[in-house]
């Protein structure tokens, strides 16, 4: 039976059809519903603190013989790379498949990369879906290929399939788990660099046998139209081009590392015009010509933001001329209520210069507030105030005051804490943690700082202003700024004219997610009793 | 047969129901049969901002964006959101928006959105028993009965 299903809620039920032990990731828009998908369907499913430990707990479970998969935006990929480009050297006993959900167009994102540059810099195989169906069977079909390989694999996913809905057809078991027995051999898994040589050379074999096996068996689609025109594409750009170009040739790769670059050269040699159309970086292009074979690559403008029927026309037609402006919408802003108001409207008038970091108080950098002057990435805030104050002249160094959440905080903003300890500015330092005890941004999930798991049960609560004055800050204060707006108000004024580092924790909850809180915690109290 | 697909855009603000009201539209054409993509942009869209959301259905449908100029029928559940996406209407296209319903014959404001779908059903090759079906599917039982009413105001029979 078909079902309708969004890309992320497909990858979720393939998971669970495949008895994978563990999902986990870190929220990002749009990757969020894949790990709470699988836990609605009843898989073992929990949020990381971050997309580096995700995958390494991910790297565990499928050493120790469990399936794991593992769910990030792209820009979870970078906090990720570490354990992703040593990981894929080392052999995992089961599958794990490392799921990248990019966003062209930056629907909901602070940049565009295209993390298909991941795969070929970790040099992990890489699956593009380009509707439900493909990222159900794509799943399974990189579990298969993770575990006869037993190497890492990546499932590349963008926007508009993780989060259009398209008929599904599942399968019944359709990938059997055998009995598995752990047995230590440091050899494949410990990376020494006696053994990493070896590794190293051993993982570019596999990727010679993948790239054979994908040429014989793999997911290469070949839709034989006109010979005047054969367009090579991937992913969710195969969808507009052949609502674009009925009549074209096209040749849809499913695997795009390692490419399959005979059926490529194949089928470039059978067509007058061999284009290809990819939304983002030249990337198939440059593989393609890296192959030796020539390819036309399309116009720079179709570079930037996504793909859709319309553009794919004009790329066709080397069409260069001017695209029509969006009428902007209205913009998104703080909800009427938003605890983080207040905190912006205080920094706005005391004339803080203020290192933001990536929640919803991003929105503070928008009318009626516009109070922020920069942010980069997320755990950023404090780091980069402390490169301001180390910089600026005194009179401007004290007013900078660095701003994070609390899902932020115990993402990586903790590193910036340690480095604000080790080296504190001449002018001590400033940061406001807006704790609203959720992670609202992505969509109300739970956080190391909240006290609950995915499934909202009670777990260890990590205490912020315990844990602070244990690293040894000495100013911790914890206040309701919304209640106690003057007070608040002061005590920011006050902390900027110490040389000493402060910390202030603005403690309110999400006005959008307080009611579910108090639910879940009433919930847990009474199934403590 | 010639493939026909029919494109759906339907806007708003964040928190109207604009992607509920999407997946019902997907969901009746999808239960008649036919083939649907559906695709929406959110993220931000419960802060409050734009959001638009696009529905194709036929016997066989690619993309799942409506091109722009290329919308059958465009839903706006505000109507000060028209402008921003009138652009995504044929020439042809039929606007259906939040002014056109009596807002105040509503149990719930925010039950525009069905109302809106009301509008629209007469325009699409489903029966009100299929829509009504795909409303029960797609919202709390409690909620079915506003919504029933709000969907035969908009359609034009009954409440
Ligand atoms: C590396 C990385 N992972 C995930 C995201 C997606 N993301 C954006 S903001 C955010 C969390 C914000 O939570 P919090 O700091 O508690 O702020 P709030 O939104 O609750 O105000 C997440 C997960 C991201 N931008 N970068
Ligand atoms: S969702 Fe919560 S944190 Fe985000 S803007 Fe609304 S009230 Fe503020």
């Amino acid at each position: 039976m078909k079902v309708l299903l969004n890309g992320d809620e497909a990858v979720a039920a393939a998971a669970f059809d495949a008895g994978v032990t563990l999902g986990t990731g870190y929220p990002g828009t749009p990757s969020t519903e894949i790990v709470e998908t699988f836990e609605d369907l009843g898989g073992k499913s929990q949020w990381a603190p971050n997309e580096k430990v995700a995958l390494e707990v991910g790297l565990g479970v499928a050493y120790a013989g469990g399936r794991a998969i593992v769910t990030m935006k792209h820009v979870g990929m970078n906090v990720a790379a570490d354990p992703l480009l040593t990981g894929a050297y080392t052999d995992v006993n089961r599958a794990l498949i490392v799921v990248s959900a990019d966003d062209p167009g930056m629907a909901s994102s602070q940049n565009e990369q295209d993390n298909r540059r991941y795969a070929v810099a970790a040099a992990v195989p890489m699956f593009e879906p380009s509707d439900s169906q493909e990222a159900y069977d794509f799943t399974l079909l990189a579990i298969e290929v993770s575990e006869r390989w037993h190497v890492p694999v990546m499932l590349r996913m963008t926007t508009r399939v993780c989060h259009s809905k398209t008929a599904v057809e599942r399968r019944e078991n359709p990938l059997p788990v055998e009995p598995f027995d752990y047995t230590k051999n440091p050899r494949v898994r410990a990376m020494v660099p006696a053994y990493a040589r070896i590794q190293h050379k051993k993982l570019r074999g596999k990727l010679r046998e993948i790239a054979k096996w994908c040429e014989e068996s793999g997911p290469i689609t070949r839709i034989e139209g006109s010979k005047k025109l054969g367009i090579i594409t991937s992913g969710i750009s195969y969808q507009h081009v052949r609502d674009a170009a009925p009549e074209a040739s096209v040749l849809k790769l499913g695997l795009t590392y390692p490419l399959p670059i005979d059926s490529i050269r194949k089928f470039a040699a059978s067509v007058d015009r061999c284009l290809v159309v990819e939304e983002g970086d030249p990337y198939l292009v440059e593989q393609i010509r890296n192959g030796g074979i020539q390819v036309e690559d399309k116009l720079e403008n179709f570079r930037y933001g996504e793909l859709n029927i319309d553009r794919v026309r004009r790329l066709i037609a080397l069409d260069d001329s001017p695209e029509a402006e969006q009428v902007p919408g209205k913009p998104p802003a703080l909800c009427p209520g938003c605890p983080h108001r207040t905190a912006f409207e205080v920094l706005r008038d005391l004339k803080c210069i203020v290192a933001n970091d990536i929640g919803c108080y991003g929105l503070g950098v928008l009318p009626p507030f516009e109070a922020v002057d920069l942010s980069v990435c997320m755990g950023s805030a404090i780091p980069v105030g402390l490169g301001m104050r180390h910089t600026l002249p005194t009179e401007q160094a004290k007013r900078v005051v660095s701003v994070l959440g609390d899902s932020t905080f115990m993402h990586t903003g903790i590193n910036g804490v340690i480095e604000m300890l080790f080296n504190p500015p001449a002018t001590g330092h400033v940061v406001l943690i807006l704790d609203n005890g959720i992670t609202a941004m992505t969509g109300m999930q739970e956080n190391p700082g909240t006290g609950r798991k995915l499934d909202h049960s009670g777990t260890n609560k990590i205490v912020f202003e315990n844990v602070l004055r244990a690293m040894g800050v000495k100013n911790v204060h914890v206040i309701d700024a919304v209640a106690n707006k003057a007070e608040f108000t002061k005590l920011v004024e006050d902390s900027m004219e110490k040389p000493e580092l402060t910390v202030i924790i603005a403690r309110r909850e999400c006005l959008l997610a307080v009611q579910s809180i108090r639910g879940w915690e009433k919930a847990n109290a009474e199934s403590c009793n | 047969m010639q493939n026909r697909v029919t494109n759906i855009v339907i806007a708003g603000l964040g928190g109207q129901g604009v992607l509920s009201a999407t997946d019902i539209v997907a969901d009746v054409a999808f239960a008649a049969g036919l083939e649907v993509k559906k695709s929406e942009v959110h993220g931000m869209s419960q802060r409050g901002g734009s959001v638009s959301s696009d529905v194709r259905y036929g016997t066989q449908v690619f993309s799942p964006m409506v091109s722009r100029g290329e919308a059958d029928f465009l839903v706006v559940t505000a109507t000060d959101q028209v402008p921003v996406n009138q652009a995504a209407l044929s020439p042809n296209g039929v606007l259906i928006e939040e002014s056109q319903i009596d807002a105040s014959k509503l149990t719930t404001k925010k039950a525009i959105n069905v109302a809106l779908l009301g509008k629209l059903s007469r325009h699409l090759e489903f029966t009100p028993e299929a829509w009504l079906e795909a409303i029960r599917r797609n919202f709390p039982e409690k909620l079915y009965e506003g919504n029933e009413k709000a969907f035969y105001l908009g359609r034009g029979e009954g409440a």
